[in-house]
């Protein structure tokens, strides 16, 4: 086993990210804590709880709480409200190019560019999930029946995406070429922009609600299942007609994915608080953190890949150094 | 996990019913107990009370291809909001809109499968106005499907009416659903307990559910019944109540007959079953088997032992429109061991 950093914080963690190379976890108790040395400090951000949270691009920590608050808290806990509706619950975040951020509640979705200004995006139905691509000002956000996507600077018309069902989260592919959604029905739908052309991945038995795209996005992972579910995107039709990869089978869900920004090796956190590192190549596993304390709900790796931060529903939390062996 | 499940209760009712003063008294009495509210419009709550959502209705049907299953998605994400919260819940009130159709809301927990691990249906109560409540019935349907829906119902403003008139919208209430627990109320004034985590209690009357349980057996008001009720008969006379109930009692059954039985019941009249319930006693099985659904949807597990000198009686209900009480009872005797 790697040597972990034990975090016992007590609430739900949300969410975990790296803020450069401080590990940020965002809690239940609308608290952001940042590892730093030995002790993890303590930076009170919500007056609720945070609902939704991820790293900017410039290194801060996005998050939305039930106390209507959008909010920034960079490496240091200096922490800062950017957008606020009263009585509403912030329970989508997504961060974009050049400090621009997306939020969510009910059927509005909201963009806030660096420079303050703001811009709201109505939907007949409640939005389900944000995704910004990962080039240019477009936002996707998913909704029941598919998908909308805007040019959040211009007032470009917005492009419909259609598919029958609710979708209730989306990424778009690291390349821009597909965008994923989850739907409600256990099942991922994409769709191949170049000709909107569309792809179903059914079969799970529960809601795939973490999705990691692999190093160079050759695979989306994806939780749902008692195996990690590998999508092949390498291909020139992606996944249409290919067999997923399963790694990390257990009797257990796997509850959390999230791929490693370098090489071929996929974190798979279970409903049961187990971590395990798996490589794609042999199907090779290795425990990163024994069972216990609820099931995983948040894992990340910094950028250099060496630390792998996760969290649980019960309020464990740890960051695994795995250059350090013990 | 089946301990950790927090209870949810969904209030039903038509405008002006009383289910902002049931709400507001919910949010302000003194019960020592932690209860998050959802409600469509924060409008007339007269506290700012942060255990208070709002939530838009959001109806999602299931891409299934059956038209009856259908769950509230706002709902599955304030249930998931809601557990991130350190400390937990006592309860979770869902309050619906006066023209809602209850299904979708009872079906959230039946179907979401990460909501069914986190929360569970425990009543849905339904506030009725005792002066306005024999008209609504008569033009509405959703009024008549919130009442054929309820396991608690609250008479409210009884003192607006007659004993005469009282009597007859508890009657018109017991001709669409027999089972329902009904409790006299002004300004929603009642113990909360009544209301609230009712836990198998509501369940279990359905064991009572018979003709002598008609005939005035109820310990929680003293009304009369003078008409004769047969237990499955169709109340033919309220021509203008499209509601009813089917009430069937046996033995121990076989369970390799009566799983397939319900299965094809409710794929074969699942829109038109509003809702299920029963206690069961499988033959050889220690264990009494419960079973409750909604529309299509059906789920049951064992509930608890049977005690010694219990009568092992299988009890199953069912409320809806245009049931063949007569189709039903022959599908379900022959269930028998």
């Amino acid at each position: 086993m790697p040597s972990i950093q034990e975090f016992p914080f007590g609430a739900y963690v949300v969410e975990a990210a790296f803020l450069g190379e401080t590990a940020a976890f965002a809690l239940g108790d609308g608290t952001v804590r940042l590892a730093d040395g030995a002790e993890a400090k303590s930076a009170a951000v919500h007056s609720g709880a945070i609902l939704a949270a991820t790293a900017t691009r410039e290194g801060k920590l996005l998050t939305g709480g039930d106390d209507g608050r959008v909010a920034l808290t960079d490496a240091g806990g200096a922490a800062y409200t950017i957008a606020e509706r009263p009585r509403k619950w912030i329970d989508l975040v997504a961060a974009g190019p050049n400090g621009a951020v997306a939020f969510a509640s009910g059927r509005q979705a909201f963009v806030k560019l660096a420079d303050g200004r703001e811009r709201t995006f109505d939907h007949e139905r409640a939005v389900g999930g944000l995704a910004f691509a990962p080039k240019g000002l477009r936002l996707a956000v998913a909704r029941y029946g598919g998908v909308t996507l805007w040019w959040a600077g211009t007032e470009a018309k917005p492009v419909s995406l259609d598919w029958q069902g609710a979708h209730i989260a989306a990424t778009f592919s690291p390349d821009g070429r597909y965008l994923i959604t989850v739907m409600q029905e256990n099942a991922l739908h994409g769709w191949r922009l170049a000709d909107g052309k569309d792809m179903q991945m059914s079969g799970y038995p529960a809601k795939p609600r973490s999705l990691s795209w692999s190093a160079k996005g050759r695979f989306l992972a994806s939780s749902g299942a008692n195996a990690a579910i590998l999508w092949p995107f390498h291909f020139k039709d992606g996944p249409m007609g290919r067999q997923p990869t399963q790694l990390g089978a257990r009797e257990v869900l796997v509850t959390r994915v999230a791929c490693h920004p370098r090489e071929d090796v996929v974190a798979v956190g279970y409903q049961d608080g187990m971590v395990m590192a798996v490589r794609l190549a042999d199907a090779e596993e290795a425990v990163m953190r024994r069972s216990g304390d609820g099931a995983v709900s948040a894992l990340a790796w910094d950028d250099g890949g060496r630390h792998l931060a996760f969290g649980t529903e019960e309020g464990a939390a740890g960051l695994v150094d795995l250059a350090a062996r013990s | 996990m089946a301990e950790t499940q927090i209870p949810v209760t969904v209030l039903t009712g038509y405008l002006g019913s009383g289910k902002t003063t049931l709400l507001n008294r919910i949010l302000t009495e003194n019960h020592g107990k932690k209860y998050a509210v959802v409600v469509n419009e924060f409008g007339e709550i007269g506290i700012d009370n942060e255990l208070i959502v709002e939530s838009d209705e959001e109806v999602f049907e299931m891409n299934n291809g059956c038209v009856c299953c259908t769950v509230r998605g706002d709902l599955i994400r304030v249930v998931e909001g809601l557990m991130k919260r350190p400390g937990g819940f006592d309860g979770i009130l869902v309050e619906t809109t006066g023209l809602a159709d209850p299904a979708p809301v009872a079906q959230t927990f039946f179907m979401d499968d990460d909501v069914r691990a986190k929360a569970k249906l425990d009543a849905v109560v339904a506030i009725a106005d005792a002066k306005h409540l024999v008209q609504r019935l008569a033009d509405s349907r959703e009024a008549e499907e919130q009442i054929g829906f309820a396991d608690v119902i609250l008479v409210n403003k009884t003192d607006l009416v007659t004993s005469e008139e009282l009597a007859e919208v508890e009657e018109r209430i017991r001709a669409i659903n027999p089972g329902a627990l009904i409790h006299r109320t002004e300004r929603c004034a009642i113990p909360l307990s009544n209301v609230l985590d009712r836990g198998a209690f509501d369940l279990d009357r359905i064991l009572t559910l018979d003709p002598a349980f008609l005939d005035g057996h109820d310990h929680d008001h003293d009304h009369d019944h003078d008409h004769d009720h047969d237990h499955d008969h169709h109340h033919p006379d309220h021509h203008d109540t499209t509601i009813g109930s089917v009430a069937l009692a046996a033995g121990a059954l076989e369970p390799q007959r009566f799983f397939p039985w319900i299965q094809e019941i409710t794929q074969q009249f699942g829109p038109d079953i509003l809702r299920l319930k029963g206690i069961l006693a499988f033959k050889d099985d220690p264990e009494r088997y419960v079973v409750q659904g909604v529309h299509m949807i059906i789920e049951g597990d064992h509930q608890r032992a049977w005690k010694e000198g219990e009568e092992r009686t299988s009890r199953l209900v069912f409320i809806g429109r245009k049931l063949d009480a007569g189709v039903l009872r022959a599908g379900f005797e022959a269930c028998v061991a």
